[in-house]
């Protein structure tokens, strides 16, 4: 049991620490002083009430992302389709929001927020199903409906929601609103809203689905063992589905989330939106687990809020965020470099083994 | 005096603690067809593996054309004229058969471009020198495993080879490619090379070989002049001692059908993998299922379980119809499965060993409870399970993974016994673990027998089946050809058997109250 | 405006806008044969675009069109080191592959941009080139009646070089021994293995080859459609190319003729008003079609295409 943590804990810290070193490299290339930008980044991200605020409050849709890419890598399926997930729940949140502002508060929220994440799951479920009757790589059909997705939102929102000549919507009614004078009050007025609140629920769910529920059983017995979990007689193809579907729930919460609580109203844009695929490293370097992305979307999301200002008191370019936050993944995605390094300097280092691999 | 091409001379191979070779010496001449006999898992392919550079031997020496060699890589050994039909073709289904014989030795012109006419020029001759029909055109995907096989030769051939060795060559073929072969063995052989051959068929040995040496437990038993010896004598030398049956067995009370498999027919790329087969278990007794590999186990196998469809023919549990069922329904039918291959069919490797445990009962109470997992029963579940089946691992939370491969087992046994089933299969239950472990599996094995259940025995361990079984039936080609009394049965005809000669007169002699 | 006018409006557009496709096409087939799968096209063209950009601008003055052409060459060799990463990654460091070639097109916006900021006083995009590779007429083929002023009448001269290349895989690579090799270490490492194929020295190529090719396919895209660089110069053209590649089944002319497809699709938006009966149908249609087309295709016609059998899979030499 402690081999495993240890081993579970050493890769992705190992990672992090490459990453940052990376970055540092490339800082120093081009004459930038790694230390005070790093420490920008700490200060905009940690420095402060407001700054904490901010972050926790990015956290939202990383972690949701994150927990639906990590649902359907569970069953074995690569959903590259966050993005587009994401910006349909967006969407479908504020559309519901803006048209239905008649509704009673509480009642609108939660339909608007049923409905974004409605819309993200069906636009996930399009490929599960695809994957499932007619066998399309997931991989392709994923990212091409979040294409779809960017032209269809963009054509939406200027055509039925923005004013003649604008890109965006008009701002959603305060009642259907995830702000919350509590918790801006908290952090200095910072943009934190209870969305946040409901992503560290959901973490929790999820964390409850793949390790308490019959549903989550068959999940990661398919993923891990298709023909095993066929001789136990487990039914592959619905999972598949159903895995899917709750993959873009997920991601399509997040977009309600951020709608509701960040945005307060939607626009069109140049491109898909980023936290789709920085939600797919969250979960990546958490090892898809739902506890573990809590940590590594507050470590994304900490490097993004931080790297904002790091623009503001220094000059280096805040894509050198992205970079690290690349090179932390692609150090993850090697880790049988390290399983050599660790090797040869005969650190004791536990065999792990995985099924089929 | 004729050239000895190979000699391999005191070959020991240790992995780890086992001995798969053990002082191993063989020698084989130009123009002669040596056959190496020996149940699986004797060490006839790991020797076979050493000659062709695939692996190194512990100790011995190995001489070609009379010089010390020492074949580090399959690159030495094709270089000194040493050529391999594996068991499982090593050929790229979607490259013409042309392209599968040149790869990696094209003749081109000095832009790489490939001389393909002079190419198919070369091999049309030696196809035609050898008599080996070959559509050279034809994609490897889309041909019969027969002209598969002669693909693998030509390759041979064509890259020189004077020894050619064929791992087990007529598993998969067809009684008239069979035949076809032992023409091509002799054709080969009158062409000065020559050839070694693993099998465990004594009916080719006789037909082809001059020599035949004989391996068991990883020892040389003898070498003989394949003229000069008989069916029964070469039977006998391969499985050794005289079969003990010592276990307790308490006679049956009662005799009710379990499983009744009547006219089962399976097709599979439109090849009759099972036709029309018939096979009943009967409460209490364990049926054993003989038969060469790749003669039709693994289809029955696949229609028992529910995994694969039926193409005709009924399967009834306890009068119930289950032909083409999902896998769910045989498992709630009381069918138990202990499948060939742990690792892929039977265990989630990363998983717990309780969640292993739990696989066939997670969905039910007390296990599940309107979705959700009850895992403190799960867990004592596991631990009861642990402990009564001595499952050996640190707790039940340990991955599958970590257990060794004896443990493995133990946990599908566990999960399949106490699942209480009316029919049990058993697939090679004790392949790839040791020797406690064996002992410990066919107790329990038997100790279901004796609490009533059926239990279907599918084991290529002749051993095992004539120590276990209360009736044998003997697979061939996807056909029953034969039942016999284990207690009476000699090796030597049930090998036989297997070998796809039919013995009628023990066929009917057994009645149920012999048992 | 005419028949022929039209229809040569809609081919040159859909010419312009297929090159970048064809070449990355062609790139995703050399991996994915060799047994990598290459989820990565779209940053390796990201590079090609951002590094040829870079030395269109700093060249042309004293290079004239030439340096258009040269930076072609560059946005190749670029793309080509950028893939080194992923070849490293998946052929010795046992990397999953798709995750490898997603951190590719995390990295390489990342990389270009960071670059442009530095490059241009913080801005994120890069200025306009003046001297792209625009619409030409093939002099000698135009006298050609009607197919002449159709096809080779102010015409994408890159599109038809890169038809030209595809052929010339097709037809000369698909003959040698290199590819031989090459398809064999994709379709069964073990068995290429066994006969002296450098499993490793062939997947390396691979992936090196579409690394190049993808970088052009992302040079071409800058030098002949956006002519600068920012983020959003390349946008999902990487993903199109290798729906294109799967569409062709893995071969250069299957390959070529549905990022030409693609490429029709893509100019929908544009050529979409001179086509009679079209031009009252509302923009996003001709949007959102070439990635709906695509899907459409893939589940239809070709669900479970079979790709090369070792696609994706590390090899591992037992021992």
């Amino acid at each position: 049991m402690n081999c495993k943590k240890y081993s579970a804990l050493v890769f992705p810290l190992m990672s992090i620490v490459s990453g940052f070193v990376v970055g540092a490299i490339i800082m120093l290339v081009f004459g930038y002083d790694p230390l005070q930008n790093y420490g920008n980044l700490l200060v905009g991200s940690f420095g402060g009430a407001y700054s904490i605020g901010e972050t926790l409050r990015n956290m939202t849709p990383l972690i949701l992302t994150a927990l639906g890419f990590a649902v359907s890598s569970k069953a074995g399926f690569f959903n590259i389709g966050g993005s587009g997930q994401y910006l349909m729940g967006w969407f479908g949140a504020v559309v519901v929001a803006l048209k239905w502002s008649w509704l009673p508060g509480w009642f609108l929220i939660i339909v608007s927020i049923m409905s974004g994440a409605l819309l993200g799951g069906v636009w996930s479920a399009i490929a599960g199903l695809l994957r499932a009757y007619c066998g399309t790589s997931e991989v392709i059909t994923t990212i091409m409906l979040n294409y779809v997705a960017l032209y269809f939102v963009n054509f939406a929102v200027k055509n039925w929601l923005a004013a003649q000549g604008h890109d965006s919507s008009a701002t959603i009614t305060a009642k259907a609103s995830l702000r919350s004078p509590l918790l801006a009050s908290l952090t200095s007025n910072s943009t934190l809203h209870w969305g946040f609140i409901l992503a560290l629920l959901v973490c929790l769910i999820i964390w409850i689905y793949f390790n308490r529920t019959r549903a989550g059983f068959e999940l990661r017995s398919i993923g891990l063992n298709e023909r095993a979990a066929q001789y136990a007689g487990m039914n592959v193809r619905k999972t598949i589905i159903l895995a899917m579907l709750i993959s873009g729930i997920l991601a399509g919460l997040g977009g309600a989330l951020d709608g509701l609580g960040n945005f307060q109203n939607i626009s069109v844009s140049n491109s898909l939106p980023q936290v789709g695929y920085d939600g797919m490293a969250v979960a990546i370097l958490a090892s898809y687990n739902p506890l573990g992305i809590i940590l590594s979307s507050l470590l994304f999301s900490a490097l993004q809020i931080g790297g904002m200002s790091m623009s503001v008191y220094s000059n280096a370019p805040t894509e050198i965020v992205s970079i690290v936050t690349g090179s932390i993944i692609f150090f993850i995605a090697i880790k049988y470099a390290f399983e050599i390094i660790l090797k040869k300097y005969k650190l004791s280092y536990p065999k792990f083994n995985i099924a089929g691999k | 005096m004729v050239q000895t091409v190979v000699e391999m001379q005191h070959i020991t191979k240790k992995f780890g603690n086992l001995i798969a070779n053990n002082d191993v010496s063989l020698k084989v001449h130009q123009g002669e067809i040596l056959a190496l006999l020996g149940e699986n898992g004797a060490g006839k392919s790991t020797l076979m593996s050493i000659l062709s550079g695939l692996l190194q031997p512990t100790s011995g020496k190995i001489l070609i054309n009379d010089r010390i060699v020492s074949i580090k890589d399959p690159q030495t050994a094709k270089a000194l004229g040493i050529g391999m039909v594996h068991q499982h073709f090593m050929l790229i289904p979607a490259f013409s058969v042309l392209e599968n014989i040149i790869l990696g030795d094209e003749p081109h012109n000095y832009l790489g471009k490939i001389k393909y006419i002079q190419a198919k020029q070369i091999i049309k001759q030696m196809a035609q020198r050898y008599h080996l029909q070959l559509d050279l055109d034809a994609k490897v995907a889309d041909i019969s495993v027969g002209m598969q096989q002669r693909v693998e030769i030509m390759k041979a051939l064509y890259r020189k080879a004077d020894v050619l060795i064929f791992d087990e060559p007529t598993a998969a073929l067809t009684p008239q490619e069979i035949k076809e072969l032992m023409q091509t063995f002799r054709i080969l052989a009158s062409e000065n090379k020559a050839i070694i051959f693993i099998t465990h068929k004594i009916k080719e040995i006789k037909e082809v070989a001059d020599y035949c040496t004989i391996i068991r437990s990883g020892k040389v038993i003898e070498t003989v002049k394949v003229s000069q010896a008989g069916e029964e004598q070469l039977a006998e030398m391969m499985v050794g001692r005289k079969l003990q049956n010592n276990v307790q067995k308490q006679p049956v009370k009662q005799q009710k059908l379990i499983l009744n498999v009547k006219q089962l027919t399976v097709q599979n790329n439109g090849r009759s993998k099972i036709l029309n087969l018939n096979l009943q278990v009967h409460q209490g007794e364990i049926v054993g299922l003989a038969g060469v590999d790749g003669n039709g186990q693994e289809e029955l196998l696949a229609a028992l379980t529910g995994m694969n469809k039926v193409t005709s023919g009924s399967i009834q549990l306890n009068g119930q119809e289950l032909a083409n069922q999902s896998v769910r329904k045989f498992v709630e039918s009381k069918v138990g499965y202990v499948p060939e291959d742990r690792q892929a069919e039977g265990l989630i490797l990363s998983m717990s060993v309780a969640e292993n445990l739990a696989l066939k009962e997670y969905y039910h109470a007390p296990m599940n409870h309107r979705g959700i997992l009850n895992y403190k029963y799960i867990n004592s579940f596991a631990q009861n399970l642990v402990k009564n089946y001595g499952i050996r691992t640190q707790n039940v939370y340990e991955t599958v993974a970590s257990l060794s491969g004896g443990n493995q087992q133990k946990v599908i046994i566990a999960r399949e016994i106490q699942n209480n089933p009316d029919l049990l299969i058993a697939a090679n239950p004790t392949r790839g673990v040791d020797v406690g472990a064996i002992e410990y599996i066919h107790r329990k094995i038997i100790q279901e027998r004796n609490q009533g259940k059926g239990i279907l025995l599918v084991s290529f361990e002749l051993d095992e089946i004539l120590k276990l079984s209360d009736r044998v039936m003997v697979i061939h080609d996807g056909q029953i050809i034969g039942e016999v009394d284990p207690k009476t049965i000699t090796a030597q005809k049930l090998g036989l058997m297997m070998a796809g000669k039919k013995i009628g007169s023990v066929q009917q002699e057994v009645t149920k109250s012999e048992l | 405006m005419s028949l022929t006018t039209i229809l040569m409006t809609i081919i040159s557009t859909t010419l312009v806008y297929s090159a970048p496709l064809i070449f990355t096409a062609l790139g995703g087939t050399f991996s994915e044969r060799s047994g990598v799968i290459n989820v990565g096209l779209e940053g390796m063209m990201i590079v090609g675009a951002f590094c040829s950009t870079i030395f269109t601008l700093n060249l042309a003055p004293r290079l004239g069109i030439l340096a258009a052409w040269l930076a072609l060459l560059i946005g190749g060799i670029c793309g080509c080191l950028f893939s080194l990463l992923h070849a490293v990654a998946t052929i010795n460091l046992r990397a999953d592959h798709i995750i490898s070639g997603a951190v590719l097109n995390m990295i390489a916006p990342a990389v270009c941009v960071f670059l442009t900021r530095i490059f241009y006083n913080g801005k994120g995009q890069t200025p306009v080139i003046n001297q792209g590779l625009g619409t030409s007429t093939i002099n000698g083929l135009k006298q050609i009646p009607i197919l002449g002023k159709i096809l080779f009448t102010q015409t994408s001269i890159i599109a038809w070089i890169a038809i030209i290349i595809a052929v010339i895989c097709w037809y000369v690579l698909y003959r040698t021994a290199f590819v031989l090799h090459l398809r064999s270490v994709g379709e069964n490492p073990a068995a290429a293995d066994t006969l002296g194929i450098n499993v490793d020295y062939y997947r390396y190529w691979g992936v090196l080859l579409s690394g190049f090719l993808g970088g052009l396919g992302g040079a071409v895209m800058a030098q002949s459609i956006t002519l600068n660089f920012s983020v959003s110069t390349i946008s999902g053209q990487g993903f199109m190319a290798l729906a294109a590649m799967i569409f062709g089944k893995w071969d250069p002319i299957g390959s070529m003729a549905a990022a030409v497809f693609f490429g029709l699709a893509q100019s929908l938006p544009i050529i979409g008003a001179y086509i009679p009966g079209l031009s009252h149908i509302n923009s996003v249609w001709f949007q959102v079609a070439p990635y709906l087309i695509t899907v459409i295709v893939l589940a239809i016609f070709f669900g479970r295409s079979v790709g090369p059998a070792a696609d994706g899979k590390n090899y591992i030499k037992s021992k």
